[in-house]
């Protein structure tokens, strides 16, 4: 830990935005870094090089902005959730579909701009790391479309929970690597990415799938993916007439929320809420909120809220959802949370389920179980907020991958 | 020559007066338990090793093969704590004079305290830290703490590492540099990387500290040729693979003598070689 004359964390003057950052070592706030073998420094030397040369270059946004239109669908819409909003009798329910994207999820906005900046690169072959399977299937996707090779490493407790997925993938022609160490979930899956890419990374980009890892991949998750948030607001302001009152989403990594949230930091009226999962209790192993219960550590290439024990290893976690299933969070998340910009809090396991039976039954939507988690946030908090308010939910993932593992979660509790 | 690499130092150049290069074994700490950790460090040092590397058991080690993930997930299932670790090193520099480092992931350092970890390690008798995951831009804070308290901070440089961040890592190292033989991650393999000679010899003109080569080196014909040009050899996938073998089948005895064995080829493959006519002593 830091010595007591380190400064407290964030304290943005009047004229610092709190949307300016990572700095030039990756930092947002004491947050962030770049703890990596030396094997992979000159690699993400190139991908930061790669990525500001693509970003001055308009041809890039332009192909980028084409694929997104025509390939993935954007811009996706804004639903006013209407039977939902009736039954929590309270403030407006809006969601913001990206479960509409192509592959089902916000994931494909990443891959597609990563996958472009491996091409630039000119590096051929791809690998990732999946939990739920959405950012596997998003890679497959976009490796298949650039003609790209890809291997992605998935938990082998993940690909019998996600297997809808899995096939998903390897019909796309990638291969899915299962992995056995540690949890055998998304924690390990990155374990084994890393260290596939400390071998290959010459001639292979490793397309993370959040905003977590060394810098500077938190900042290029986060760009890709700000295009959810650019759009609610301009469609806030089209089909409601204003900001939102408050945005919500589910936060694993941190993906969607921080592509939700990033453009509304500086907009000081918005409360921001992120939903962690809360698991089956607030006891160590029975959840993976970092930012709830975590404390400032290193995992998997950053400094960020992580959930680890006293000696600094990581702990076990558990969430009924693969893609929140995390002991840690992306390091952008850990300075929103200490400059209390965004609040974080966690939803269980039973309510994640319970919101799905219930969006379900009344929206004609099944959400994704880490999306889950923000819309049941949601419900509660609208029943206690007034009919003029608004909140809207990032809804990042449609939920059919879940329905088998759903229908068996239910089998088992009727047989108890 | 800075204080803070005193202790390798001199063993550098006891080994240089002998005709002798480095062999620098690695092995995970409290696989199978840390009393077998300190016959082993005992062993070692019987037989001949320069450096014991201690490997700190980590949960999420990217840098490392299947071999000493293994050994580290068998050490933390075995109860493997901090605490143990410091009381092992304690007990093992008080019969031992082999210098001992530790392998160990900044997430550990991070977690308990740069100062507090350095002054931990300093007060068991640690000689210095590798850190395999704390790159240079990122390691300011451990290095002073180090130089302020005579702990030896041992830097890495990789196949993938430019020219001028080569220089600039072999000119931070302190203590020894670390030259790792191929990019990826730790495990034996059959056969040396080309160039590999050529990168050592150039990384030799570029810092004052010894030049040990680590990462596939597991034979006694590897560890012959690493020598012709390296200050020295670090092995440990293979010997981390014996142990564990030997726990599994044979019992403590079985470890200590299949250890000294095999350690004892790898010094004699080590022997200063009649064609290596390069100036032998570190510091120059």
């Amino acid at each position: 830990m830091p010595s007591p004359t380190v400064p407290p964390a964030v304290h943005p003057g009047p004229s610092a935005a709190i949307s300016e950052v990572p700095d030039a070592l990756g930092r947002f706030g004491r947050y962030g870094g770049r703890y990596v073998p030396e094997t992979l420094s000159a690699a993400l030397e190139q991908l930061q090089a790669a990525y500001e040369d693509a970003r001055a270059d308009p041809a890039f946004a332009a192909e980028l902005d084409q694929l997104l239109s025509a390939f993935v669908g954007r811009p996706t819409p804004l639903l006013f959730a209407r039977r939902l909003t009736e039954y929590a009798g309270g403030a407006q329910i809006w969601f913001k579909r990206e479960d509409l994207s192509h592959t089902g999820a916000h994931k494909i906005n990443n891959t597609l701009g990563q996958g472009l900046l491996a091409i630039r690169m000119g590096k051929k072959r791809i690998i990732a790391e999946t939990g739920a399977g959405q950012h596997g299937v998003a890679t497959a996707t976009a490796c298949a479309r650039f003609g790209l090779d890809c291997v992605v490493y998935m938990g082998s407790e993940d690909i019998r929970r996600q297997e809808p997925n899995v096939r998903s993938m390897r019909m796309m022609g990638a291969e899915v690597r299962p992995v056995e160490s540690g949890s055998r979930t998304l924690r390990d899956a990155i374990n084994e990415a890393m260290r596939d890419w400390m071998g290959s990374v010459e001639t292979t980009h490793y397309i993370i799938g959040s905003v977590v890892g060394p810098h500077p991949f938190p900042r290029i998750v986060r760009d890709f993916q700000s295009v959810i948030g650019q759009e609610t607001l301009l469609a806030c302001r089209r089909d409601i007439g204003r900001l939102p009152d408050c945005v919500v989403a589910c936060v694993g990594g941190g993906s969607n929320a921080a592509g939700m949230f990033y453009p509304l930091v500086d907009h000081a009226s918005i409360r921001l809420v992120g939903v962690e999962a809360g698991g089956r209790s607030a006891k160590p192993g029975d959840h993976a909120a970092s930012l709830s219960f975590g404390q400032p550590g290193i995992l998997h290439g950053s400094l960020s809220y992580v959930l680890q024990d006293a000696d600094g290893q990581t702990s076990d976690v558990h969430s009924v959802s693969a893609g929140l299933d995390y002991p840690g969070v992306g390091p952008e998340h850990s300075y929103w949370h200490d400059a209390g910009r965004v609040e974080y809090t966690s939803v269980t396991d039973e309510e994640a389920l319970e919101t799905f039976d219930l969006v379900a039954r009344r929206e004609g939507i099944l959400p994704a179980l880490e999306t889950s988690h923000a819309l049941a946030w949601a419900v509660k908090e609208a029943s206690r907020r007034p009919a003029n308010e608004t909140i809207v939910v990032c809804l990042s993932g449609r939920g059919d991958k879940d329905a088998a593992e759903i229908a068996r979660l239910r089998a088992l509790q009727g047989a108890d | 020559m800075s204080r803070d690499d005193q202790p390798l130092a001199a063993v550098f150049a006891s080994l240089a007066a002998r005709g002798q290069k480095a062999v620098a074994p690695f092995i995970t700490a409290g696989d199978p338990d840390l009393e077998t950790t300190l016959q082993v460090i005992e062993a070692l040092d019987r037989a001949g090793a320069a450096v014991c590397e201690l490997g700190v058991p980590y949960s999420d080690p990217i840098a490392d093969g299947p071999v000493i993930q293994a050994s580290y997930t068998r050490a933390l299932a075995a109860g493997f704590t901090l605490e143990g670790l410091f009381a092992t090193v304690k007990q093992a520099t008080s019969k031992v004079t082999m210098p001992i480092l530790t392998m160990v992931s900044y997430s550990i350092i991070y977690r308990r305290g740069i100062d507090r970890f350095v002054a931990d390690a300093v007060a068991c008798g640690l000689a210095g830290m590798v850190v395999p995951d704390l790159p240079l831009e990122e390691s300011d804070q451990l290095d002073t703490a180090a130089r302020a308290s005579g702990l030896a901070l041992v830097r890495l440089v990789t196949p993938t590492t430019p020219a001028g961040r080569a220089e600039e890592i072999a000119r931070r190292s302190t203590g020894f540099l670390y030259c790792v033989s191929v990019a990826g991650v730790t495990g034996a393999r059959s056969e040396l990387p080309d160039g590999l000679v050529e990168r050592v010899a150039w990384l030799r003109t570029k810092t004052d500290v010894p030049v040990l080569v680590g990462f596939g080196v597991s034979t006694p014909q590897q560890v012959a040729s690493v020598t012709a040009v390296a200050d020295g050899a670090i092995v440990g996938s293979a010997l981390v693979r014996r142990i564990g073998e030997l726990a599994a089948s044979g019992g403590k005895t079985a470890i200590t003598a299949g250890v000294t064995q095999y350690v004892s080829e790898l010094v004699t493959a080590a022997r200063f070689h009649p064609h290596d006519r390069r100036d032998h002593t570190p510091g120059n």
